[in-house]
């Protein structure tokens, strides 16, 4: 894989860095798994680490936790080095790690009031209550399935108000209630001020959720950027189907900016790189015809394309 | 102050919810206790004297050394120790913590054995309450934070079992607990010295029932708070919050560092 692909984003440069990695690499014998990335994610962004297995996500996150030490390079969340200061960096950070556990005989509510009395913060029953732990609050953690056992998990992770929230794979064994729930507390947090960093197999989640995206390949960052901005650049085209009823666009599809062409099954579809004049050609060609229009579908590849694009092995 | 004794009373319970410290702390040592003070005392009349300090060691033992270095293990493979890091809980109390309240549950059984075997087994008592009691704390802490060592360094549940058992069954046999030291073979002494329960017995006879000792009581006692404080020290510099992260400052093999004090012992007595 090549150099890193950028893709300009409406980032406003104004609002401060909250978390900074600059050429980190982090080897384990032989194998290189990140490869000196470098990244910036601004205090109130929602930023997500995408990649396969074994791309250097869980490791870049557990870097920047402190739970595992760079080989080099230079990680800052919030000002404070996670590797040489972890007393205030737990005070900055809150995290839900992707393989993690309590004791088993630990209640939420024992969790609860153990974690925050770590972090000298009041425990916080109305967290609990929002992620419907409430009713479990006397239940001992073995005795919760996985998704209540994640939803605790982000709870503690952000009873303490932390500035930089990090997820690792964080819907992972959530059902769609969950999931929505989760996804619906995190873009709160984040318009409250709180910076997220997550790591996701799930393009769907990571479009709707993510500001920005980092895309990994074995250690490295191919490509970074807002997910609309990421799939708007698939080989640069758009789709467009259209439509219509006598089908006059099947017999001249000559318009400006088409690259190709097709038909399937009942549609004309061309790929554009310039949708606005194409799809004005289009519209005036079946108005010249007298041809109404029935539909017109314009189609951007979406992120999960995107990202296969980008990670397939060549 | 109040996260650590939140964390001690939520161990401290978590002990008396789990099946395998109730045994190992109340219903085996106990059971133990019962048998050698109802067949032992009959056969050798002189264990009498032995019964209660042997009784509160094989207590604390059986808690520490048989219990608690399979829940470190058991826990850092878990990934709960990864949990607690992030959530900012020191390495000092999740060492300290486990070892402070295996101390409570073990004080509690001496306690019973302690008040018991005088009038049950016609056991000879103490005669200085409170260096018997100052002595069952320090034994508590030796054996607690040598079980949390062997649960730092080991890593998995099997090498728990093959470590403890390499300190306990020997104590058993020769760290004075069946057989005063005195009457243990000259040969065989200076292995004997090795261990902490000969240091803890020798001391329990000195200090608290003014008995005749090989070793002199005050400096048994020395040797023992050493090696515990040395055990204790290596275990919180050996942790890792997990295994397979480990960015452990110093190898596990230091661990046997924590042998000195009785090494010194067996050299210098």
């Amino acid at each position: 894989m090549g150099e890193t692909e950028r893709i300009t984003t409406d980032l406003d440069d104004h609002i401060p860095v909250a978390l900074e990695v600059s050429n980190l690499r982090k080897t384990y014998a032989d194998l290189v798994a990140v490869d000196g990335i470098s990244f910036t994610v601004r205090r109130g962004e929602i930023f997500g680490l995408l990649g396969p297995n074994g791309a250097g996500k869980t490791t870049t996150l557990e870097c920047l936790e402190g739970l595992r030490r760079a080989d080099a390079g230079r990680l800052d969340v919030l000002g404070v080095d996670p590797t040489n200061d972890p007393s205030r960096l737990n005070k900055l950070i809150g995290v839900q790690l992707q393989a993690s556990g309590l004791p088993s005989t630990m209640s939420c509510a024992d969790a609860m009031r153990f974690f925050c009395s770590y972090h000298g913060v009041e425990p916080r029953w109305d967290l609990l209550e929002a992620f419907g732990l409430l009713e479990h609050e006397a239940n001992r953690y073995d005795e919760l399935s996985t998704g209540l056992q994640r939803r605790l998990a982000l709870t503690l992770a952000i009873a303490h108000e932390p500035q930089v929230l990090i997820l690792d794979e964080p819907t992972a064994g959530l059902d769609v209630a969950s999931r929505t729930e989760l996804h619906r507390v995190v873009r709160e947090l984040s318009d409250q001020g709180t910076t997220v960093l997550l790591a996701t197999h799930d393009m769907a989640e990571a479009e709707r959720m993510t500001d920005r995206v980092a895309i990994m390949l074995r250690g490295q960052i191919v490509a970074t950027g807002s997910p609309r901005d990421l799939t708007a650049t698939a080989d640069g085209l758009t789709k467009v189907s259209v439509r219509s009823e006598r089908n006059t666009l099947f017999d001249d599809l000559d318009l400006p900016a088409v690259v190709q062409h097709s038909a399937s099954d009942g549609y004309a579809v061309v790929f554009t790189a310039d949708i606005a004049a194409t799809v004005t050609s289009i519209i005036d060609a079946l108005d010249a015809a007298g041809d109404p229009l029935i539909d017109l579908r314009v189609e951007r590849p979406s992120l999960e394309e995107r990202f296969l694009e980008l990670t397939s092995v060549p | 102050m109040t996260a650590f004794v939140n964390h001690l009373g939520f161990e401290f319970r978590s002990g008396l919810k789990s099946a395998t410290s109730m045994l190992m702390f109340y219903l085996f040592p106990i059971g133990f206790y019962a048998l050698m003070g109802l067949v032992m005392v009959e056969i050798n009349p002189d264990f009498a004297e032995l019964l209660i300090p042997s009784m509160v060691l094989v207590t604390l033992m059986a808690g520490t050394l048989l219990g608690l270095p399979a829940q470190f293990v058991e826990a850092r493979e878990a990934g709960i120790y990864r949990s607690f890091k992030v959530n900012g809980v020191p390495a000092t109390s999740i060492v300290a913590i486990p070892v402070v309240a295996s101390a409570f549950h073990g004080v509690i059984g001496s306690a019973f054995i302690a008040s018991t075997a005088g009038a049950f087994f016609g056991a000879v008592v103490p005669v200085d309450w409170m260096a018997f009691s100052l002595l069952t704390v320090l034994s508590a802490f030796v054996f607690g934070a040598l079980a949390a060592l062997i649960g730092v360094v080991s890593t998995s549940g099997r090498a728990t079992v093959l470590w403890s058992q390499l300190v306990f069954l020997p104590s058993m046999l020769i760290g004075g607990l069946m057989l005063d030291l005195e009457l243990i073979p000259e040969g065989m002494r200076w292995f004997s010295k090795l261990l902490p329960t000969t240091y803890a017995m020798q001391a329990y006879r000195g200090l608290a029932f003014d008995s005749s000792t090989v070793i002199d009581g005050p400096m048994s006692a020395g040797v023992l708070a050493a090696g515990g404080g040395l055990a204790a020290g290596l275990a919180v510099a050996l942790f890792s919050w997990d295994r397979k992260n480990a960015t452990q400052r110093f190898h596990p093999a230091w661990a046997v560092v924590a042998i000195l004090p009785y090494l010194a012992g067996a050299f210098l007595t």
